[in-house]
């Protein structure tokens, strides 16, 4: 059996490949997860605003966005982009823009959530101990937010990190198609192949997901106290 | 004559089209504790809010201590650090502890001495018999020490005056006590307050005078003993007598003790 798994990930150059495969899901992952968090927090800002363009701009953004496949979006972009403004972006480009894209909109919602939840006395309480709007927002309002938002945050980021397989469907070499590969040359001598092939991708997205919520469940406890 | 902490001269107050307060004046002398009663709805909330200028006023003037906080430009983060208010509801910050929560106003606020500060909270924190919940969180504290706290909080800015808002009507009545014993003890310090309750007895017995409200104006102002036993309009009588219970009795005299359990 070793045997097997060896002839697997020692031939060619199969492991590297995977770990090339891991190199372009973690850039993916990471530069959209950080986009869409900073992107997300203006967004959410602006859709607590009182203008009714702003409110109205952004709201039709996140239902676009909401209703819309990833899939749906990363064709879009892939394959009309360049058709129709003439914009040549890399592969690469299209799922990292498309994946901005989807984490903006939902990180804003969390952070427009994170702010209308906030009851209107944290505010007036503030106020009344006679600090000034911008250190209530420093001490007060902003903290509390983090807080709230924190589960939907790291809720969001390892959805995100788990769809991005889905950059596949316009070939970008990730660790799942890079994966699907390797099986569709080894499966032919070696039945395993998939088990093997799958069960390390499985393995290195836990590896990667489960500190993740780990990290969440540390600090919700340390808030709580 | 005593000194004028507060001055109200013709205040109006409207939330929109609608005017809640229609040309309010009232004095508070220093030291003078000032009882707001009234129905629901009359305006004494809103009377509480424009003083520490948590709403804008559209008409008529406030001074504290002779200024005017009204007219001109105003840094009401500084009036503010001036009195002190605590609302019904918990207000404390959940992410915070006690002592920190006490010590945020005078820290960042007025930019006082942490060492200074943290002695003054913890004897204010001992007077209200809550010493040892300093490193509590808000969510650990019952609802009367919550309100503790947050009177606490208020006076650790050593405010000129203090504004109550119906400070113990969501508690459960076995934790007014507390509360109102604190109130209490302000009061014979010299403490210069006004306290919207609706605790009658409370207000007989903290009052120096007490305001009665109806429709956004003062109807009435007087000594507690006088207003109590003798209301001098309809409306403060009427008003009263909401607070009074006719006795019902549903068992006759010679069937008593079928009525015993
Ligand atoms: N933010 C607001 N917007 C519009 N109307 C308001 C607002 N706050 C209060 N009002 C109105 O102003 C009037 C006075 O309200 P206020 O809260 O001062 O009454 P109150 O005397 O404190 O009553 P209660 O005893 O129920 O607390 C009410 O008719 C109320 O509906
Ligand atoms: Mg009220």
């Amino acid at each position: 059996m070793l045997d097997s798994v060896a002839s697997i990930f020692l031939s060619g150059r199969n492991m590297s490949r995977l770990m090339e495969g891991l190199a372009v899901t973690l850039e993916i992952s990471v530069i959209s997860v950080v986009l869409s968090m900073l992107l997300g927090i203006f967004v959410g800002l602006a859709m607590t605003s009182r203008n009714r363009l702003v409110l109205a701009g952004t709201r039709i953004y996140l239902e676009i966005i909401r209703v819309m496949p990833i899939l749906v979006l990363l064709f879009l972009f892939y394959y009309s982009l360049s058709k129709i403004w003439g914009i040549n972006l890399s592969a690469m480009s299209v799922a990292i823009l498309v994946f901005t894209l989807w984490g903006t909109a939902e990180m804003a919602d969390l952070v427009r959530g994170a702010i209308t939840s906030m009851p209107r006395h944290q505010r007036e309480s503030g106020r009344a101990i006679g600090l000034t709007e911008s250190q209530i927002n420093r001490y007060i309002i902003i903290p509390q937010a983090v807080r709230r938002l924190l589960p939907g945050v790291i809720n969001l980021t390892t959805r995100m990190i788990k769809t991005t397989p889905f950059v596949f469907f316009i070939n970008v070499p990730d660790l799942v198609k890079v994966g699907q590969q390797i099986v569709e040359i080894t499966g032919m001598r070696n039945a395993m192949a998939s088990f093997w092939v799958y069960g390390l991708i499985f393995l290195i997205y836990f590896i990667i997901c489960y500190p993740i919520s780990c990290f969440s469940v540390y600090l919700e406890r340390k808030w709580e106290s | 004559m005593a000194q004028h902490v507060l001055e109200i001269r013709n205040l109006h107050k409207s939330f929109g089209e609608r005017e809640v307060i229609h040309g309010l004046d009232l004095d508070v002398r220093k030291g003078e504790v000032v009882v707001v009663i009234g129905p629901s709805g009359c305006g004494k909330s809103t009377l509480l809010r424009c003083i520490n200028g948590l709403e804008p006023i559209q008409q008529g003037e406030i001074r504290l201590n002779g200024k005017s906080i009204t007219s001109g430009k105003i840094k009401w983060n500084l009036v503010r650090q001036q009195i002190g208010m605590v609302f019904q509801s918990y207000d404390l910050f959940p992410h915070m502890n006690v002592m920190e929560n006490i010590l945020l106003g005078p820290l960042k606020a007025q930019g006082r001495k942490r060492e200074d500060v943290e002695a003054e909270a913890e004897a204010l924190l001992a007077r209200v018999g809550l010493l040892d919940r300093k490193g509590s969180f808000p969510s650990q504290l019952s609802g009367g020490q919550k309100q503790r706290v947050a009177i606490v909080r208020a006076l650790c800015m050593k405010p000129e005056m203090m504004l109550f808002d119906e400070v113990t009507a969501s508690l459960d009545p076995e934790m007014v006590r507390e509360v109102l014993d604190v109130i209490l003890g302000l009061a014979d310090e010299g403490m210069t307050m006004m306290i919207v309750t609706h605790e009658m007895a409370f207000a007989k017995a903290v009052a120096d005078r007490v305001i009665f409200m109806d429709g956004g104006v003062v109807v009435e102002s007087a000594k507690p003993e006088a207003f109590f036993a003798q209301p001098q309009t309809d409306r403060a009588r009427k008003f009263l007598n909401t607070f009074q219970f006719n006795e019902v009795r549903h068992c006759l005299e010679e069937d008593d003790d079928e009525c015993l359990p």
